[in-house]
């Protein structure tokens, strides 16, 4: 479904991706995996449009994404969900605004389907009794919760998580991917998380890349990078999980 | 060798930000030319930067009046025409510093607070979201202002120009004993319609100038003045600055056409 190939993208002559090719079929998730600053968060934003590739294609349903512009690219963007790092959540709206918001301006949905909506979110995600609070008066843990709640209410087809367990704490770290893998379950969204968070990870992926010097070092599933003998594999596991 | 070099680079960019500059005015005008249009944020940004300005604006307005009282009346009383002062600070005010001090105080007050709402958006990923959900940002963001600043600025300009003629003749007719009916009088007889067309001319080019620059520094906050929190802060300074060189200048050429 998600076709990325041959990514390449410099930023002021610093090469970041130096060819990066991936595969990611329908219905599955990918962990990207990699050092910080190798460019994970950078190719997630290729993916979504917000970036344009110095070469390279990304299809997603045999639609070149970067060919796309206009209403074609609100269309495609309206079937995807966006987890951000730090949530990016409207800070001039309550929890509840904040989620309602795709809702009021994408569908035709009467005020009271939205408020049952958004409120049978919230309370998907654990966010019950929070909907009036504002972003700066939740936790860390909490904001990403209110942002997931808002990338997933729309029933995205395609979700993509930019290191959604980064800042938090342990507990609330494996408590948001239980949560994602309690997501992907229910609406069988194709997916990519970028994240450090192994070997949790492996539990709710069916797949998973090593984004290592600019490139895709190695993809397949959670055993078979687990029992890699690749070095930059090797040295990534061992350092992370041991 | 390099000097020349880096001379090239700086142009370069400087030549590209007014390309990227000139775009972004574009694309606000062929947003808010297309519908639809965000009717309650058009109205929100009315109230923030046209009702919420109305204090200061009746401050400087009828000080603004008041000074052009005194010194009106002391430059004409020389050449024995101080009958003249309703004329003097009515075609002044119209014409002239109405227009120009209003947008000037609104770009201090509103202009700013514009650029770093949307400046902070921009560092922290709100309009990314935005775009992500499948919205337009110009529409949301920049339109509303865009419409908001044409529609409040010549009412300001107008609440500006009626306190500060009601200023000059509170010291002109109150306080140095110019007649009532010769201050009303002969305003009405010097101050034309074409003056006041001239006057909201002016007031609806800046407000075009106020929300062009003011959402683009915001909106490219990070991209071309740095990040984080310095980079908004730069982007709201180089907003209010460049707002009011180009309020002046376009003023200067406004003027000049319009005479």
């Amino acid at each position: 479904m998600i076709k990325i190939e041959n990514i390449i993208k410099s930023f002021d002559g610093n090469e970041v991706l130096k060819g990066v090719s991936l595969e990611i079929r329908k219905g599955d998730i990918l962990a990207l995996i990699g050092g910080s600053g190798c460019g994970k968060s950078v190719l997630l934003k290729h993916v979504s449009g917000l970036l344009k590739p110095d070469q390279g294609n990304i299809t997603i349903d045999g639609r070149d994404i970067n060919k796309l512009g206009g209403r074609s690219l609100m269309e495609l963007r309206g079937r995807l969900g966006f987890l951000f790092q730090s949530g990016a959540l409207f800070d001039s709206m309550t929890v509840f605004e904040n989620v309602a918001f795709p809702l009021k301006e994408k569908t035709g949905l009467s005020g009271r389907a939205i408020k049952d909506r958004v409120l049978r979110e919230l309370e998907n995600v654990g966010l019950s009794g929070s909907e009036i609070k504002y972003p700066s008066q939740i936790s860390g843990g909490m904001v990403k919760r209110a942002a997931l709640a808002r990338a997933l209410v729309m029933d995205p087809e395609i979700m993509l998580f930019d290191e959604p367990t980064t800042g938090l704490d342990p507990v609330i770290g494996h408590s948001i991917l239980s949560l994602i893998n309690l997501c992907h379950r229910r609406l069988e969204f194709t997916g990519i998380i970028v994240t450090h968070q192994i070997p949790e990870i492996f539990d709710i992926v069916e797949r998973v890349g090593l984004l290592h010097e600019g490139v895709v070092r190695i993809e397949g599933t959670p055993q078979e990078f687990i029992t890699s003998r690749d070095p930059a594999v090797r040295a990534f596991i061992d350092k992370t999980v041991l | 060798m390099s000097i020349i070099r880096k001379l090239g680079k700086v142009s370069l960019q400087q030549v590209k930000r007014m390309g990227v500059m000139g775009l972004f005015f574009i694309k606000t005008f062929i947003y808010t030319a297309i519908p639809p249009l965000k009717f309650s944020r058009i109205l929100k940004q009315i109230r923030f930067i046209g009702f919420q300005s109305t204090l200061v604006i009746l401050l400087t307005g009828s000080f603004a009046g008041m000074v052009l009282g005194f010194q009106g009346y002391y430059t004409l009383t020389r050449f024995g025409s101080d009958a003249f002062l309703g004329p003097m600070v009515g075609l002044a005010l119209i014409k002239e510093l109405g227009p120009v001090i209003a947008a000037l105080m609104v770009t201090g007050r509103a202009g700013s607070a514009i650029t770093a709402e949307i400046g902070i958006m921009r560092i922290s990923e709100q309009i990314s979201a935005l775009e992500l959900m499948g919205l337009n940002p110009y529409r949301y963001l920049i339109v509303p202002n865009f419409i908001a600043a044409i529609i409040s600025l010549p009412l300001l300009t107008a609440v500006f120009d009626i306190v500060g003629i009601f200023g000059g003749y509170l010291i002109g007719v109150k306080l140095l004993g110019v007649g009532s009916g010769v201050y009303m009088g002969e305003m009405a007889n010097y101050v034309e319609m074409q003056d006041i067309l001239e006057g909201l001319y002016k007031s609806l080019s800046f407000g075009v100038i106020i929300s062009w620059v003011c959402c683009f520094k915001g909106y490219y906050a990070g991209v071309f003045t740095g990040f984080g929190a310095e980079g908004v802060s730069k982007a709201t300074t180089q907003a209010v600055v460049l707002s009011s060189v180009l309020i002046l200048v376009w003023d200067y050429f406004m003027t000049s056409l319009l005479f």
